[in-house]
């Protein structure tokens, strides 16, 4: 038996499926298009101070008086909204436009799943079709879709990202938000940090998005006494990941008991670097 | 995806859906040469495969209600969302069948889709939404389900 093919059939299915994904990227760049940079914090690996850069990094925005928000992707482990002093038992307001981001200090717009989930509870599904590693990663990244085109966000300055550890996931970013400003490699000084920070730098590559600063967190120990930074890990990863995937090396910050004021004030090169956007003519950091 | 009629070698016609809340999904086509009626039948899995993109299976005439995945897809504190009245001036009365009606939408999408029914009979001069007037905008919107 021979009968005609899906496009030899000229009528349009019902479904619709191309038409529904294709409206879904158009509400993503409707709403990025009064975003004037999206910024992805990135690190390849748990645990090295990702989401406290990204804070220190928004606050250094706010604090020269920029519009900023941050969307925390990392669905699973959200602590982005309360480094901001974003609540996070407060109710999202839904409008027919979309949703009000949260607000957190100095004005920060803000959107994480902390605002959806119980205390203690990990990120759970209403679906009961089993087998979830099958369509987990596609739920989790159309999440991510709506974070980023259901959220009434208005003017911003900047947009960041607070990405979750796994690597390949800025790639996924990438394809909703097709011209992501820039990134920032967040790293501590270990050997297997350097391995892992070398993977999102990779990803990044494959992705198209300009790394425009590595910082180096938990770089030594600043005594809250006399201030002297000493050692804490082994290693140089910060310095390394520069030269060998020529990227600007721009901050260290030693672990101590600084505010987030103080750190945004260390990390005024980095807020430097990505508002020189790297993909203008002239502009290569 | 299409469906085609071997015998009258037409393309099938979309006549209704069902996801009756089990997890599964029903579609009806019917051929338009011969009037043979097919039913489509997906299991949860594959239901959740293609819900899992965030699209609505079968399509829809309505533009997506904020957030509608997430809000769907996960498990969420008790008041995580609040809604607002979209409002309309001159909106059209509602029945109290017809709003017993609406209490049985999804409360993250019942905004919308109250917005929805009232610009419907607005346009079509309807003092008064009834559930036959859900019935009409229903089939024209392709809202089946709603």
């Amino acid at each position: 038996m021979s009968f005609r093919t899906y496009f030899d059939v000229p009528g349009s299915d019902a479904s619709g499926l191309l038409q529904q994904v294709v409206g879904q990227r158009t509400r993503v760049a409707a709403r990025m298009a009064t975003v004037d940079r999206v910024v992805a914090v990135v690190s390849g690996k748990g645990g090295v101070g990702k989401s406290y850069v990204t804070a220190a990094l928004a606050v250094a925005f706010a604090r020269r008086g920029m519009a900023v928000g941050v969307v925390d992707a990392d669905l699973q482990s959200p602590t982005v909204a309360r480094l901001l002093d974003g609540r996070t038992d407060a109710p999202l307001r839904v409008e027919v436009d979309g949703v009000l981001p949260a607000e957190g200090r100095d004005g920060i717009r803000l959107m994480s799943s902390d605002h959806l989930l119980d205390d203690a509870r990990a990120l759970r599904w209403t679906s009961h079709a089993g087998e979830e590693h099958v369509w987990r990663g596609a739920t989790e990244t159309n999440v991510l879709r709506e974070f980023l085109a259901d959220v009434q966000w208005g003017d911003l300055d900047a947009l960041l990202v607070d990405m979750p550890p796994d690597a390949s996931r800025l790639i996924d970013l990438a394809a909703l938000v097709p011209r992501i400003a820039c990134a920032v490699a967040v790293t501590i000084p270990t050997p297997e940090s350097e391995r892992s920070v070398a993977r999102a730098l990779a990803a990044a590559r494959e992705a198209g998005v300009p790394i425009v600063a590595v910082v180096e967190n938990m770089s030594g120990y600043r005594c809250g006494n006399c201030h002297d930074v000493g050692p804490l890990f082994e290693g140089d990863a910060g310095v390394r990941l520069a030269a060998a995937h020529d990227v600007p090396f721009v901050a260290r910050l030693p672990f101590s008991h600084a505010s987030l004021n103080e750190v945004a004030d260390a990390l005024a090169p980095v807020a430097d670097a990505i508002l020189v956007d790297p993909r203008r003519p002239g502009n290569s950091p | 995806m299409k469906f085609l009629c071997l015998e009258c070698d037409a393309q099938l016609t979309f006549t209704e859906r069902q996801q009756p809340g089990d997890g599964t999904f029903a579609a009806a086509f019917v051929c338009p040469r011969c009037g043979r009626r097919v039913a489509l039948l997906a299991n949860p899995m594959e239901t959740q495969l293609v819900s899992s993109l965030g699209v609505r299976i079968g399509g829809s005439e309505l533009e997506p209600a904020p957030m509608e995945l997430t809000r769907a897809a996960t498990v969420t504190r008790e008041g995580a969302f609040t809604e607002t009245d979209p409002g309309v001036p001159g909106r059209p009365r509602w029945s109290p069948e017809a709003q017993l009606r609406l209490g049985q939408v999804p409360r993250f999408v019942r905004g919308m889709v109250k917005k929805i029914y009232g610009e419907y009979a607005a346009e079509h001069h309807i003092v008064e939404i009834t559930p036959e007037v859900m019935d009409r905008a229903r089939t024209e919107l392709g809202m089946e389900g709603m």
